[in-house]
């Protein structure tokens, strides 16, 4: 696919280019020649969003924290610098809170005016989170919402929603699963998912059950 | 100040469609819109508030019919132009010229 020139040869040659990818690409020109932006700083940008900023690192945080009661502290008491211990800081990620699941609470995580997002711990949001229907109904429904997702939580568990700012940005701490008391560090990092930090699924089963 | 993008608790957006195993982008060009936003964010221009405020500007219908990274796209145009980094002229002028060179 990109013919190693960096372009997509489908988009390039095979068909006409729509109205949306001429004007990225007359800005993109436009700014380059003006000398405003670096081709490669776009090139970094690019690759450092799209192939190592991601799920995995936060991950690697609830798993510290599951493994770790002094870690777990930190992390609740001052998230930005705990999740900093890591080397995970930067961008829309700059004052972190972490909300911690128990069995009686359930978090979960919307930006309802755009798509503020953990960018450090999470990487860029997926499409849906950005999107109308999660935007709206996650405050207005969200038990709706989560048993959409797959999560069905018993009537007594009290669900709080948190709306994301351009200032604060949130994390959810997963409640450990089950069966997972012989589980390494790294082994239970592999069982959190993405969605189970927005606070709309759940860390998975472990495969088979420690002795 | 409330608007289209302020979606909280609006009726009729249907269901959640979550993609499974998505891709962080969709389209080369998402990819360029991204960077070149974060790039031109790096001049120091404007800052994160100016860049939403600038997105939240697009015409209600427009913005209800567009997809995110073109949100992005109004925005940076925009920003662009009102911080006297670009016209609006040569913006159009270079979308024209790319827009004949392949009809050619």
């Amino acid at each position: 696919m990109s013919g190693g020139h960096g372009h997509d040869h489908d988009d390039e040659y095979t068909a006409p280019l729509g109205e949306t990818q001429l004007r990225v690409k007359a800005l993109e020109s436009l700014l380059t020649e003006k000398g405003l932006v670096d081709p490669q700083a776009l090139a970094a940008l690019i690759d450092l969003y799209e192939t190592r900023v991601g799920p995995r690192n936060g991950a690697r945080v609830v798993a510290r924290a599951w493994v770790d009661p002094a870690y777990r502290k930190r992390l609740l008491d001052n998230a930005s610098a705990a999740i900093a211990e890591f080397g995970f800081t930067g961008r829309q990620g700059e004052d972190m809170v972490v909300l911690e699941n128990t069995p009686r609470v359930h978090n979960m995580v919307v930006c309802t005016l755009c798509s503020c997002y953990p960018w450090p711990v999470l990487g860029l949001p997926p499409v849906w989170y950005k999107s109308p229907p999660y935007r709206s109904r996650a405050v207005l429904d969200p038990r709706g919402v989560l048993k959409e997702f797959g999560v069905a939580l018993a009537d007594d568990v009290e669900v709080r929603v948190w709306d994301s700012t351009a200032e604060v940005r949130y994390l959810v701490l997963p409640e450990r699963p089950p069966g997972t008391e012989g589980l390494h560090e790294d082994e239970l990092a592999a069982l959190v998912t993405r969605d189970s930090m927005i606070g709309v699924g759940r860390p998975k089963a472990p495969e088979r059950r420690p002795r | 100040m409330n608007g289209v993008h302020d979606m909280g608790g609006m009726h009729g957006f249907g269901p959640v469609v979550a993609e499974a195993d998505e891709p962080v982008f969709h389209a080369e060009w998402e990819r360029r819109a991204f960077a070149l936003t974060l790039a031109a964010g790096f001049l120091g221009e404007w800052n994160i508030d100016m860049s939403r405020f600038a997105r939240e500007q697009m015409p209600p219908a427009e913005s209800l019919g567009a997809s995110y990274y073109e949100h992005w796209l109004w925005g940076l145009e925009h920003l662009l132009v009102a911080r006297g980094l670009l016209t609006r002229e040569e913006l159009e002028a270079r979308v024209a010229v790319l827009r004949r060179a392949q009809t050619r």
